[in-house]
Parts: C-alpha cells; sequence; structure tokens
C-alpha cells in the first residue's frame, strides 16, 4: 500500500489511454447502446404503438412550427397574464378592505387604548404591520392566480417548445439553447433561474445565462408591471379597451426584457464572453395531462405561500425602516424628505423622481414592496389628504384610489411607462445577487450582473424622458 | 434476485404500507442512504415526494432538479434518507449535474441507488442504467410512467428485464401512487441484503478496450482488494477522470 503503486496504476492508464487511441469513447458509447437495445428488446413489446406519439408530434408540429410557433407563445402568455390582471382585482380590493380598513384602525385602537407610546404605535402598527399587510394585498392575488397557471402550463410539458422555439434566437446571440429553460424559470424567480443555469455546461454560455436572466421579469415585478399598466396604460384609451392596453403594455414590456437579453447575451458573446457556442441535445417530453387539483394545491402551497412569506420577511423591515426615516428629523427636514429632495432632479432626468429612486433603494432586499414604499412616500411628501402622518402606508381600495394619489404627485404617463421600463432594467434583488456569487464565486461577474441592468435603466429611461418631452 | 413474495399479501397495498411513515426533512440518524437516479424527466422528482410526503417542486421539463435534495422516510422502524439526484442522459460527460449525479453514487455510496426510468422509452433510459449498475451493485430499477406506457400500447416483461439487468424491476407510477409501497419494500429489500444483485456487465465492448480494461482493472484490485467496481475506475481512468485520479491518490474510494 504505497503512493508508488497508486502511481503506477495512474501510468498504465495512461499507456493504454494512448494506445486505445481516440476510440475510446465511442468504442465505450456503442457497446452501451449494443447492450442497451439487445437488454430492450428481449423485454419491450410494442403493438401499434405510434398513436400517442401522433397526437404529440402534430401538437409539436404546430407549437413549434415557424408561423405558428411564436403567435402562439405569447397567446398563451397573453391569455395568462389577462385572467391575472382581470382575476385579482376583486380579491385585491376585498383583502385592502380587511387589512388595510378593518384591522389597522383596530390596532390602533387598540394601542391607543393600552396607552402605547406614540413611537412604538407608529413603528410597529404604522411601519412593520402596514407593509406586511400592504405586500399581502397587493401581491397575494396576482400570485395566486398567475402561479398556478404557469404550473400547469410546466406540467402540461409547454416549456421544452418555448425552448425549442428560441434556440435560434439564442444561437444567433451567442448563448446556450438552454439558457431559454432558465429564463422561463426567471419568469418565477430571478434566483431560482440564476441556480437553474447549471443545467448549461459550457462555463462561458453559463456565465451570459446568469448575467442576463434579471431581463426575465419576476415574480415580484408582475405585479408592479401590472398594477402601473392598469392605472395609467389604461386611462388613457376608452374604458372598454383598457383591459387589452394594460395587458399589451405588460406583454411589451416582458417581449421588450427578452430583447435585451438576447442584445446583453449577443453584446457579451462578441466582447468579453467570446467563443463558440455549444451544441445539445434537447428532449421534447410528451404532453402530459396535469393533475389538476393537485398542481393547484401544491402550486398555492409551494410557490405561492413562500414567494408570499419572504415579501413579509423582507417588507415588514422594510416598513419599519420608512416609518423611521420618515420621522427622524435632521434639522428642519426627515432623513426621508431629505434624500428624496437630492434624488429629484436625477430622477426627473430620468423621467422618474425622488421617492422612486428612493424606493428603489428601499426595495433592493424584495422587489415586491416597491409599489407599497413609492405610495407611502408620495403621500408624505405632497401632504394629501388621506394619509395617516409621517411613515404611515395607508389604505386603498381600489387602483383608481392609487392612481389618484400617483397623479396628485406629480405623476404623468411618462412617470409610468418609465417606472415599468425601470422595473424591468434594474439590479436584481438581494436574494439574487448573493445567489450569483454563490454560482459564479466571483465578485467581478456578481458587480457586473448586478450594475449592468441599472445603467441600462438609466440610460433607456433617460433617452424615453428626452425624447418624450421634445414633443 | 427477482423480486419474492408470491403470496397475495405481498402484493396488497395495505400490508406494504403498513410499515411506512413518511419523516419528511427529518433525516437523522438514518440506517441507509437511498439514491435516486434517472434520465431527466422521468419523475424521480415525484417518486421522491410519493416517498417523503415532501412537496419537491416537480415539472414537465428536462433539467428541473439541479441539485441534490434530501428526505426521508421510515419502513419497518427502519430509517432511510433518500437523495434526489439531478437527471442525467449518461455519466460520461462533464457538465455540473451529471458531476453531481456521478459523484454522489460514486463518492456517497448510498445503500441502495433506485434508477428511475420511463416505461415508454425504455431503451434509451437504459443508457444511463447499465453506465450506474457499473459502479454499485446495490439498485433497483424503477419502471416509472407505467401509465403512459400502457396508454401507448407499450408492454414490458418485468421478470426478463428483471434477470438480464441483474437487479429487481418495480413497475410505477407515480403520479398516482401506484406501485409506491411495492417499490419501498423492494428497496428495504436490497438494503438489508435480502435481495442480492448481480448487475448486468457492459458487455459489447470493442475488444482492445475491454482487453485495457481489464489489464487495469486486475491492477486497481490487486492495491484495493475490497473495491467493488474496478471495472467504473478503469473507464474512468481511461477517459482521463481527473476526480477519479484525485480520489486514487487520496484513497477515498474505498
Amino acid at each position: 500500500m504505497n503512493n508508488n503503486s497508486i502511481k503506477s496504476i495512474i501510468d498504465l492508464s495512461s499507456d493504454l489511454r494512448w494506445k486505445i487511441g481516440d476510440d475510446f469513447y465511442d468504442g465505450l458509447a456503442e457497446g452501451i447502446y449494443a447492450d442497451a437495445s439487445k437488454i430492450a428488446s428481449r423485454s419491450v413489446s410494442t403493438e401499434n404503438q405510434n398513436k400517442r406519439f401522433g397526437i404529440d408530434s402534430k401538437i409539436d408540429k404546430i407549437v413549434t412550427s415557424k408561423t405558428w410557433g411564436f403567435p402562439i407563445m405569447f397567446l398563451i402568455l397573453g391569455v395568462i397574464l389577462w385572467l391575472t390582471i382581470i382575476g385579482a382585482n376583486y380579491p385585491s380590493a376585498m383583502l385592502s378592505q380587511l387589512l388595510l380598513d378593518t384591522i389597522h384602525p383596530f390596532l390602533k385602537g387598540l394601542a391607543t387604548s393600552i396607552s402605547m407610546p406614540w413611537w412604538l404605535d407608529g413603528f410597529l402598527i404604522d411601519g412593520v404591520y402596514l407593509a406586511a399587510a400592504w405586500v399581502i394585498a397587493v401581491m397575494l392575488p396576482p400570485m395566486a392566480i398567475f402561479f398556478p397557471l404557469f404550473t400547469l402550463l410546466e406540467d402540461f410539458g409547454y416549456l421544452p417548445r418555448v425552448a425549442f422555439n428560441l434556440d435560434y434566437l439564442f444561437k444567433k446571440s451567442g448563448a446556450h439553447g438552454k439558457q431559454a429553460l432558465t429564463m422561463s424559470m426567471g419568469f418565477g424567480c430571478n434566483a431560482a433561474g440564476v441556480v437553474a443555469t447549471r443545467i448549461i455546461d459550457s462555463p462561458r454560455e453559463r456565465l451570459i445565462a446568469i448575467i442576463t436572466n434579471n431581463f426575465s421579469l419576476c415574480n415580484g415585478r408582475w405585479p408592479t408591471q401590472i398594477l402601473i399598466a392598469t392605472i395609467f396604460i389604461g386611462a388613457v384609451v376608452p374604458s372598454s379597451f383598457s383591459g387589452l392596453a394594460s395587458l399589451s403594455a405588460v406583454i411589451g414590456i416582458a417581449v421588450l426584457g427578452l430583447f435585451f437579453m438576447f442584445f446583453t447575451s449577443w453584446a457579451l458573446s462578441k466582447t468579453v464572453l467570446k467563443g463558440e457556442v455549444s451544441t445539445f441535445n434537447l428532449e421534447l417530453p410528451p404532453y402530459r395531462p396535469p393533475r389538476f387539483w393537485k398542481t393547484i394545491y401544491t402550486s398555492l402551497i409551494d410557490r405561492t405561500m413562500i414567494v408570499l412569506w419572504r415579501a413579509i420577511l423582507f417588507a415588514a423591515p422594510a416598513g419599519a425602516v420608512i416609518w423611521l426615516i420618515s420621522n427622524i428629523y435632521i434639522g428642519n427636514e426627515s432623513i426621508a424628505s431629505w434624500t428624496i429632495n437630492s434624488l429629484d432632479s436625477f430622477g426627473f432626468l430620468l423621467g422618474l423622481n425622488g421617492i422612486i429612486l428612493l424606493a428603489y433603494i428601499v426595495a433592493i432586499p424584495a422587489n415586491e414592496i416597491v409599489i407599497p414604499t413609492i405610495l407611502m412616500l408620495t403621500v408624505l411628501t405632497n401632504g394629501i389628504v388621506g394619509g395617516q402622518g409621517a411613515g404611515v402606508m395607508f389604505e386603498l381600495d381600489s387602483a383608481n384610489a392609487m392612481g389618484d394619489i400617483l397623479r396628485a404627485g406629480g405623476w404623468t404617463l411618462l412617470t409610468a411607462i418609465n417606472l415599468m421600463l425601470f422595473s424591468l432594467l434594474h439590479n436584481p434583488c438581494s436574494t439574487t445577487i448573493y445567489t450569483i456569487y454563490k454560482e459564479t464565486k466571483s465578485v467581478k461577474w456578481t458587480t457586473v450582473a448586478s450594475i449592468l441592468p441599472v445603467i441600462m435603466g438609466f440610460v433607456i429611461t433617460f433617452l424615453v424622458a428626452q425624447v418624450w418631452r421634445l414633443f | 434476485m427477482e423480486k419474492k413474495g408470491n403470496s397475495a399479501c405481498d402484493t396488497c397495498v395495505h400490508f406494504n404500507a403498513k410499515g411506512l411513515k413518511k419523516l419528511g426533512v427529518n433525516i437523522d440518524n438514518f440506517d441507509f442512504v437511498v439514491a435516486l437516479a434517472g434520465n431527466p424527466n422521468t419523475g424521480k422528482s415525484t417518486v421522491f415526494n410519493a416517498l417523503t410526503g415532501l412537496r419537491q417542486h416537480t415539472g414537465n421539463w428536462p433539467g428541473k432538479t439541479v441539485t441534490r435534495a434530501e428526505g426521508a422516510f421510515e419502513y419497518n422502524s427502519q430509517k432511510f434518507k433518500l437523495v434526489d439526484l439531478p437527471g442525467t442522459y449518461s455519466l460520461l460527460s462533464t457538465s455540473q449535474d451529471e458531476e453531481v449525479a456521478r459523484n454522489f453514487i460514486l463518492f456517497g455510496k448510498p445503500d441502495v441507488t433506485v434508477i428511475v426510468v420511463d416505461a415508454s422509452r425504455l431503451e434509451r433510459n437504459l443508457n444511463l442504467v447499465l453506465q450506474i449498475l457499473e459502479i454499485t451493485d446495490k439498485a433497483v430499477l424503477c419502471l416509472n410512467l407505467m401509465d403512459e406506457a400502457k396508454r401507448n400500447n407499450i408492454k414490458i416483461n418485468e421478470r426478463t428485464l428483471a434477470r438480464d439487468l441483474g437487479i429487481p424491476v418495480v413497475p410505477t407510477s407515480a403520479r398516482f401512487s401506484e406501485g409506491i409501497p411495492n417499490l419501498i419494500q423492494t428497496i428495504n429489500e436490497v438494503a438489508t441484503g435480502k435481495i442480492i444483485c448481480k448487475p448486468h456487465q457492459i458487455k459489447n465492448v470493442p475488444k482492445n478496450i475491454e482487453d485495457a480494461v481489464k489489464t487495469l482493472s486486475i491492477a486497481i484490485k490487486k492495491e484495493f482488494p475490497t473495491i467493488t467496481n474496478s471495472r467504473w475506475i478503469a473507464f474512468r481512468l481511461l477517459e482521463g477522470d481527473t476526480h477519479i485520479i484525485d480520489a486514487l491518490k487520496k484513497r477515498t474510494l474505498v
């Protein structure tokens, strides 16, 4: 038992490898296939097969066809978003009625009756509780509709077909075709999408997939897009078309995200991440009728609740922070209004405002709380009637009321469009940044993946604002 | 080697499931480690969920599981830790998910490896099965998606298959929890040594390669007399797998 004999084994293997030459891998693989075929032929028998297979391939011919592949893809995405937008309104209104109009005053009353000090009452009930309640009212309904629908699609077997359709575009942009799958995961959660890039063999293409995953709108950002589109885009067309208009706006942003993903992939693969595109086999699995109720149940419990819980975990402390920065004064100004004022001129250049920029700083841990934060800060700095004092996220029972608040805060159609653009193009949330670091083990690439989208966001919103103001 | 048990009780769901306790993520003090391997999209995660009572996310697309998921179940008061490995078509290449699977089967030394295959695509799935059988001699073939095979009018003679592969074969439709009790019982029997497997060895290898493998295999056995998969080590050495060379140097293979 000594190291010499180990060395002799390794030497022997190198010698033998030389003797066999290049044929080793092929020879072994052929041997395995020959065995597999023999064993299978002995135990498998099929009779008048291909009936089912025929249906599958007929569906595939349509959903992956050159003419119909893309329209069907957008149609399916459109239907899912449509159901989400339309369906989420009612439960949202009910939830805010319950959590914000009923329970919040009740808690306030309770605090008064036990004579809780104003700062503790404010910090806990107006800060922590309201932030959490807001997130539930705004986030839960769209997620509870969007996730089960998406999961049904996934169980049915449609995702690999999407990958198949997009493969050509990925190849053109110098990226791996499997990036279509990680991109789809990113539509749920970017952190999950980044982890999913492990299916990509080549380190170069994997890095591209990681850096560009943020261009998939994640579930923290869908509700932002849907809300803002409903309030502002839907309002500029006659009311019978408003649903369609806001739907198109949201799909437009998602498609724009795809465009930026391809563009960035292409730019990276032509510059810092040069290399050949690797080939791969993509299996189109058989279509499987989803187990409807089971899927609904598990996606509600696993995806919706987990994501919601995460949002609340981040929203509660963020609510506390908002309350604190609105109530701690330096001189005559609270920290919040001081920050907003100093960010305002930069925000104006981008067609946004200081509030939105501050909200995006507060919301780095979770994109979900951007809208609640914006609303709260808007009310705070503009002294709009309806607010309940500094740092209080107050109740709003409908999207219209929300729109009134924002318009009173100086919002225009441009602000809304640029917010939607900025929501697509900004840094990933802190969970995703951490995941990128864990997967790449590189500070450099983590920084690139975090900073690159913000810069693109600044440039794009700046350009849009300047062009808009010309007319 | 063949599934035993001819009495009506053995195939009865109630009998088999009686000793089963799903333990979820409670994986302390286990007696046996069970690995779940197989091609992508054969329902490994569904089998995993059926055994552990967990709700590992499942989806109909290849490459869904990229990390190891772990869970546990108890059967006849023995605790089994179950590891859901990423789906792979083969163990011969270098992507990260394949490496996770390969290294776990080789270095993790599971007490039983359950190979989940798609019954309606058996021949293609056997490619991976044959590779795994070179590494480990304690394996169970889980012939999953039997419902789909049935719909496609595909019939599989499980006895012939079990005899040819030298490991027990259990047909299941994990989506509908069919065959799971039988699977648990078979896992238990392989783990406790009631069933001794005589796994198939890859036969149709070209002669020059086979000779080289033999020479190398003898040398390895001489150095590590307890090693059971010297042929696989030889395959990997001929491929130039640096993990294996390192493991040889550090003697972590035995």
